[in-house]
């Protein structure tokens, strides 16, 4: 047997990636040529989110919860008799990659477009399809400049804003007097639900002791903790995402703090970072929970885990409901039948559909009401011995 | 666009050696830049071009300039600074914000920088050279602190400075009580004044005028300290006026490559520019080899298209590019083309001479 020297490995390994660049051209220039051929077959919509990289985990829930409700629509025939084609991509997150996607999405020939998932490549595609006025129904972001792009984006989820609002609102109807607020001041999302938390609740009459902020990735939080515990508030707004929630309770919980915590929807999945004794009695607002009776949510339930084997959590339910949104506005716009498929015109007709359409989600009915913003209940959820219960549901 | 690189290196004045003029070397390149340019702007207008590919190639000129920027710091100064996405979003941050302030005074609305009007086209100029000072402000002011130190420590302390501008952006506006960056919510609503043709003039302005410095007294001074800082010293070059200005003229090129990242993007976020974006744009020097402009061109080029070609194999198109990185490192550590360097006009001049392949038969026979 011959052997490959050196020089030769790296002129043959040169030569196949090459090659396999070459084929990546290739094919993708193939794909943006076959975006013809839909006439009566196929419906295509996209599928944009982060599927790898820090933010994977909510790309794949939506991209989970939005496959698992075309599934059912096209086994059910489709609409209109055409099936739906997703075409998915993956933007790992980044603003670039998802407006490459984007306008990778707009070649092929997409009528609607579902995503993005988290903010800033959210506005970022959002910005970019002022140009084509391509339907894009985001399910999970909330920052406030992303419908604020145009009129042909919208939301399946609510906003920061409105949950820090809703919280406040919660709390004075519950009675307390006295609150005050620990919170990552090195994100959007944490600072959003914050600073409306305390305008509302400054305007109910409540009292903010204090206000406390920590940077991002801190794991130690019992100086900021002290601080807010010499206030003596009545309860804690925590509105960051779940890892840090179950750090700040635990240590409050040290501390001898036995008052509430209030959190928003990133507090979902909680149970796992602090005990069942130490949450017992807190509240957050979300759009989603497995332990809810609703029957539309318990069927949502054991199909996705019939599809998948797992449970389903918040993102995969906003996944399913945008896909609601957006599937509910074509079928309408294809039963009217005045557009043609692919047209501008059919896309200012999805646009129109979906804000003067409903659609009956599994984290409740959601309507536009002349914004992209959802109008849509909302739970209240609380903890009873490690489980969590619907303490209530705000109407909107 | 490698073209630009071609060097002015003296031909040696040997008897009967035919060479071209300089200013005849100049016209070569510059007509060759500008059929680029004019061929690639009637494809995409002829539709040859889809507005997906002309994204990716307005990210490859972007990613060329920040590439070949870094490598005045690496490849030619021979530091290792790890803030280069620091400088990329002070000059986006910049420009974008001095665009869209200036807007209604220039008198100029978003659609113009479509259709290319006078106005915007000024305005994009002049923000974008403030966008470029303003990262060479910044630049100077961690350079002076930081060239103090070699290796390794320069690394930790650019690294420190880049996450320094990070939180600066995330929290300028509270400090300073006005809309500014927009904090961690990020810039939203830049206009899109960047297009293909905008950015490969930048792309070859900015080639040329790194390459005519690299060329100059200044550049050999900094050649030499790269060389041996002790012995450059000892014959008069200054080491800390050439190290700075190495430094600033890197972050000031940074600053306009982040200026035509803000509005090829349209959204700016402080988180987008963190450590791991200056390793990004440090690959692709290192991949480039460093010290070579053409293969720091290339390597931005590669590095950038690679991502979107594999895009058909979705989950595994990252496996590919580090597969790519790691070979690459394991059978050319020096990078592409080592410190090698493309002269079209030392090709041209050898072909006129008859000697083009002359060299490599003689090397072939000296192997034998």
């Amino acid at each position: 047997m011959g052997t490959i020297s050196r020089r030769d490995f790296m002129k043959m390994s040169g030569a196949i990636a090459g090659m396999a660049v070459l084929a990546g051209c290739g094919g993708g220039s193939g794909s943006s040529s076959s975006d013809g051929g839909s006439e009566g077959g196929s419906i295509k919509v996209g599928l944009l989110g982060p599927y790898s990289g820090d933010v994977a985990q909510y790309g794949l829930a939506v991209r989970n919860g939005a496959e698992l409700y075309v599934k059912q629509v096209n086994e059910a025939g489709g609409i209109n008799g055409k099936q739906i084609e997703l075409d998915t991509m993956d933007e790992k997150g980044d603003s670039t990659e998802a407006v490459n996607a984007y306008n990778k999405m707009v070649e092929d020939g997409v009528v609607a477009i579902l995503g993005d998932v988290t903010s800033t490549p959210s506005i970022a595609v959002a910005q970019q399809s002022q140009n084509d006025n391509m339907p894009l129904v985001s399910a999970s972001t909330t920052a406030a400049a992303f419908v604020e792009a145009g009129p042909n984006v919208f939301r399946a989820c609510i906003t920061d804003p409105f949950q820090g609002k809703l919280m406040a609102d919660f709390a004075a109807d519950q009675g307390y007097k006295n609150v005050a607020t620990i919170f990552n001041s090195g994100g959007d999302y944490e600072v959003g639900v914050a600073d409306a938390f305390v305008e509302e609740a400054k305007s109910k009459g409540l009292t903010v002791t204090t206000e406390q902020g920590y940077a991002a990735g801190d794991v130690d939080f019992n100086s900021q903790l002290t601080t807010i515990l010499a206030t003596n508030p009545d309860a804690i707004m925590c509105p960051n995402y779940y890892q840090d929630d179950g750090k700040i309770v635990t240590q409050a919980r040290q501390q001898g703090y036995t008052g509430v915590f209030l959190g928003a929807d990133g507090w979902s999945g909680v149970l796992d970072y602090a005990s069942a004794e130490d949450l017992e009695g807190c509240f957050y607002d979300c759009s989603f929970t497995a332990n809810n009776d609703d029957e539309k949510v318990q069927k949502f339930i054991a199909d996705y885990k019939a599809e998948y084997d797992a449970d389903p959590g918040n993102f995969d339910a906003l996944g399913y409901d945008a896909a609601i949104v957006i599937l509910n506005a074509i079928e309408t716009v294809e039963k009217d039948g005045k557009a043609e498929y692919g047209t501008d015109d059919y896309k200012q007709a999805i646009v129109d559909a979906i804000a003067s359409g409903t659609a009956d989600g599994v984290t409740g009915t959601i309507k536009y009401e002349g914004t992209g913003d959802p109008v849509k209940p909302t739970l209240v959820l609380t903890f009873e011995g490690g489980v969590e219960k619907v303490f209530t549901t705000v109407e909107a | 666009m490698a073209k630009k690189t071609a060097t002015a290196a003296s031909p040696k004045v040997e008897k009967g050696y035919k060479s071209l003029s300089m200013p005849a070397r100049y016209v070569i390149n510059l007509v060759l830049v500008a059929v680029f340019i004019f061929v690639g702007e009637a494809m995409i207008d002829g539709g040859m071009i889809s507005r997906y590919q002309t994204g990716v190639l307005e990210q490859v000129g972007i990613y060329i300039i920040m590439a070949v920027s870094l490598n005045i710091a690496t490849g030619y100064l021979g530091q290792l600074p790890l803030g280069h996405a620091g400088f990329m979003s002070v000059g986006g941050y910049s420009c974008a914000i001095f665009i869209m302030r200036n807007m209604e005074a220039f008198g100029v609305t978003a659609r113009d920088f479509a259709t290319g009007a006078p106005q915007a086209t000024l305005l994009f100029v002049v923000g974008l050279i403030f966008g470029g000072i303003m990262a060479a402000i910044c630049g100077l002011i961690i350079g002076i602190p930081a060239l103090r130190l070699k290796g390794d420590y320069l690394a930790i302390i650019t690294l420190g400075f880049a996450e320094i501008i990070r939180v600066v952006m995330q929290n300028i506006d509270g400090a300073i009580g006005m809309d500014l960056t927009g904090g961690q919510k990020g810039l939203t609503g830049i206009p899109s004044y960047t297009n293909f043709v905008n950015t490969f003039v930048v792309v070859a302005i900015s080639l040329f005028l790194i390459h005519t410095m690299m060329k100059s007294r200044h550049g050999r001074a900094i050649l030499a300290i790269r060389d041996n800082e002790i012995a450059a010293e000892a014959t008069g070059v200054n080491a800390t006026y050439y190290k700075t200005l190495a430094f600033v003229v890197s972050a000031f090129f940074a600053g306009i490559g982040g200026g035509l990242y803000a509005g090829c993007i349209g959204v700016m976020m402080p988180a987008k520019f963190g450590f791991m974006k200056s390793v990004e744009i440090l690959v692709m020097v290192v991949l480039g080899g460093m010290g070579s402009m053409l293969g720091s061109v290339i390597s931005a080029t590669v590095l950038t298209i690679l991502p979107e070609a594999l895009r058909a194999f979705a989950d595994y198109r990252m496996l590919a590019y580090s597969i790519v990185l790691i070979v690459m490192m394991i059978f050319r550590p020096e990078g592409l083309l080592g410190s090698y360097d493309f002269s079209l006009s030392r090709i041209i001049e050898k072909a006129m001479n008859g000697q083009l392949f002359k060299k490599k038969a003689k090397a072939a026979k000296e192997a034998k």
